[in-house]
């Protein structure tokens, strides 16, 4: 492959790629999502593989493995085109049915969505419930992309915003223009992408990084994964539009060590970008040039928290360092270092290409554009679900979610993970939106949303994911690894009916002082389940202590 | 180096840059209790104990002071209700490790915490790391580390290291607060190599180190 060297080259390229594409063309996408991947999406597809060699119809039918559509409990998922048409829950045997269909312009009945209760159907993915009250504007293309091929994603427009950015825009009005978009962190705190751009931006340092967190380490969350997976030019493409806009010629792309997928998929797109010449040494003629490195985590979850995760790129311990200086100004090697989630990079390219004004039309007042969020639990249908900001969560839960299985009535939603907050069900109508859910208690964190039905046993929540940071606590600070610990204790007992009266007391105090004497984030916000559980579970609570003392 | 004045107290403070919080209070004498701080060593904000309440641009922040910048005009108070409660928690955490710690109990009453408030665990190590560093910052030999995360972290002496370095030094052993790092030495000692050191030369009487309640050193 040649470097392009220009942006009319680039175009040309894709040119020459799309005259080839026809967009008429039968084709078939089977999903190698995890979930999926975990139902043998494997087997699916080397059936595909193996009858349309023996078919010998590789000419008439286009055929791609891509990242994870969204429907997981549905998988193995199969998306059929043109149209779009949904087949779920297949497997190999349905395999030549499919492709007979799909050649002839059919819908092969039996695979398409049925209502579980009316039992109507729904065959293409704009009419299925689970994608109907989505806008999928960054996983949509996944389902039309090989992520191992960076032809795939050109052909969806990929990098035009690159060349926009870098050829026709000076870093200034990049950055004014992420500024304007009010794009907010979706690693957790919401806090404005433009602004920490900016700071590392005129930080003194000349040597300057810019980051791409994907470590997504909590249970529960699932959508970075998803879209670096599954897309992972797009993220490539802000990291290296955020690059110019902060002045960095350096990148990296830190993950997980324990998905060999994903590090499959990025290892490709950052040498296929590079092949292209959309990496290293003047980017497109446009002078700029950008190198990105790919690292891994040594598998604990504080790594993933902003500070560890620089010390851990340095080559040290990940252990979290307390930020008086911030890294934007002062982060790997003492350089300016600029963080962002996986989820936060995505959006870039979009605002570029659409503009400032485009993505502030979506979402809330405060909260502009989508959000991307893991949906499970009790729910009928869980997955990666996408939805402008402010969405009520009811229709997060209810619309697209399905409500709860089994006839049970819903009693919480769970948000933010292990460090998030769970919210009574009377609350289903607040607005998915960074500070409602905040002000609730029920901040949007990492962006898992856990539906829980009536028989939930609200301590037993609140002791499962203390039970999970515990373990996940470097140790360092004394609030964090004593007052995890005891608090896990004291919850442990009253699940056990061995609650006190004055353990309450004891929790509260333990929350608070976890809380504000913490060094890192997992501290501070690890008795946050518990605060919310104190808020609006506290009757419960009561309940199952004087119960154990009763029954003693 | 330039000056700057901060207010600690209600007291104008003068501290140089680089300086931090904790330096400036104690440089105008003015206590704050520490645990994990230690002058030769860097700051490592692990006890948690010196946290203080600081007011910048309007806001209340608690901050460790052993690491936060002394800033021109910053306002501290190192004492106020929620300072005085998170070290009240901290010190009754810890002494569900070591209850009889003198730092502690003097450090309990001064701040009316129960030692029996949580349920104990007796480790006896508080985690303070003084003898990592010590030992890896000052004396460069990293005889002793960390092993573990969250709750199950423990010191640990290497005994490939520790049966060479250990007895002539046992620095360590009169800065610790708990007198754990002399016990964990011994267990070391007595598992990994026993009587080895009475084959060596005799100890080279270390300095007595009476940072922390002047707790005995032993001596060959």
């Amino acid at each position: 492959m040649t470097r392009l060297q220009s942006a009319a080259e680039l175009e040309d390229y894709r040119a020459k790629l799309l005259s080839v594409r026809d967009p008429a063309k039968p084709c078939i996408a089977v999903c190698a999502g995890a979930a999926c991947d975990g139902l043998d999406s494997a087997a699916v597809a080397s059936a595909f593989a193996a009858e349309i060699k023996k078919q010998a119809v590789e000419a008439k039918l286009d055929f791609r493995v891509t990242g994870c559509h969204g429907y997981c409990n549905k998988g193995p998922n199969v998306i059929a085109g043109p149209g779009d048409i949904c087949y779920f829950e297949v497997k190999p045997e349905d395999v030549p049915d499919v492709i007979a269909c799909t050649l002839k312009g059919e819908v092969l009945d039996r695979l398409v969505y049925r209502d579980p209760v009316s039992g109507e159907k729904a065959v293409h993915m704009n009419d299925v419930p689970f994608y109907k009250h989505q806008m999928r504007i960054l996983i949509g293309d996944i389902p039309r992309i090989d992520p191992k091929r960076i032809d795939d994603y050109l052909a969806v427009g990929g990098y035009a915003s690159l060349t926009k950015a870098l050829l026709k825009m000076s870093p200034e009005q990049v950055l004014a223009e992420v500024k304007k978009a009010n794009l907010r962190g979706r690693g957790g705190g919401g806090f404005p992408a433009g602004l920490k751009w900016e700071t590392t931006r005129n930080a003194p340092e000349k040597t300057k990084y810019v980051i791409v967190n994907g470590h997504e380490g909590e249970s529960a969350a699932f959508m970075d994964r998803a879209m670096l997976t599954g897309n992972p030019h797009k993220v490539l493409e802000g990291l290296i539009i955020g690059g110019y806009a902060i002045g960095a010629q350096q990148g990296y792309i830190y993950t997980r060590h324990d998905s060999p997928q994903m590090a499959e998929h990025i290892q490709a797109a950052l040498v296929q970008a590079k092949d292209l010449g959309l990496l290293g040494k003047n980017i497109l003629g446009s002078g700029f040039d950008f190198e990105v490195e790919l690292h891994f985590d040594v598998g604990i979850f504080v790594s993933g928290e902003s500070s560890a995760l620089m010390r851990s790129i340095e080559g040290h311990t990940p252990e979290p360092r307390p930020k008086y200086i911030r890294t934007s100004v002062s982060g790997i090697w003492d350089k300016p270092s600029n963080l962002n989630n996986v989820e936060t990079w995505a959006n870039v390219p979009e605002i570029i290409g659409r503009g400032a004004d485009w993505f502030t039309s979506i979402g809330s007042e405060k909260s502009k554009g989508t959000k991307l969020v893991s949906l499970s639990g009790n729910v009928v249908n869980s997955g990666v679900v996408e939805v402008p900001m402010g969405t009520p969560l009811r229709t997060i839960v209810f619309d697209i979610g399905g409500g709860v299985p089994d006839g049970k009535a819903p009693k919480a939603v769970h948000l933010g993970g292990a460090m998030g907050g769970s919210l009574p069900i009377s609350m289903i109508d607040a607005p998915l939106d960074f500070d409602e859910m905040s002000k609730l208690g029920a901040p949007i964190g990492a962006g898992g949303l856990l539906v829980m039905d009536e028989d939930t046993d609200m301590v037993e929540i609140a002791r499962y994911l203390l039970d999970f940071l515990v373990e996940e606590s470097c140790g360092k600070c004394v609030p964090c690894r004593e007052g995890m610990w005891q608090m896990l204790k004291i919850l442990t007992n009253i699940t056990q009916g061995k609650g006190r009266k004055f353990d309450l007391d004891r929790l509260a105090d333990l929350a608070e002082v976890t809380s504000l004497g913490s060094l890192c984030a997992l501290g501070k916000t690890s008795s946050d389940p518990l605060k919310s559980m104190l808020r609006y579970f506290k009757d419960e609570y009561e309940a199952r202590i004087t119960a154990g003392s009763q029954a003693q | 180096m330039t000056d700057m004045v901060l207010q600690i107290d209600g007291k104008d403070v003068t501290a140089s840059t680089g300086m931090t919080v904790l330096q400036a209070a104690q440089q105008a004498g003015i206590n704050i209790p520490t645990l994990c701080h230690h002058a030769q060593l860097e700051d490592y904000g692990g006890c948690r104990l010196c946290m203080v309440e600081v007011e910048t641009r309007g806001r209340t922040n608690y901050v460790v002071s052993c690491l936060y910048p002394a800033e021109k005009g910053l306002v501290v108070r190192t004492r106020s209700e929620k300072v005085d409660k998170i070290r009240r928690v901290i010190i009754e955490e810890l002494m569900a490790h070591a209850p009889d710690a003198p730092e502690l109990v003097k450090l309990a009453q001064e701040y009316g915490a129960d030692r029996n408030r949580f349920e104990k665990e007796a480790s006896f190590c508080v985690l303070c790391g003084l003898c990592v560093r010590y030992c890896a910052e000052v004396k460069q030999k990293h005889a002793v580390g960390f092993i573990e995360n969250g709750p199950m972290r423990e010191i640990s002496f290497i005994p490939e290291l520790a049966a060479k370095e250990c007895w002539n030094c046992q620095e360590c052993f009169a800065i610790c607060p708990t007198s754990y790092a002399q016990a964990a030495y011994l267990l070391t000692e007595a598992l990994a190599f026993p009587g080895q050191r009475k084959k060596q030369a005799p100890a080279v009487k270390p300095q007595p180190h009476t940072t922390f309640g002047g707790i005995p050193v032993i001596v060959a």
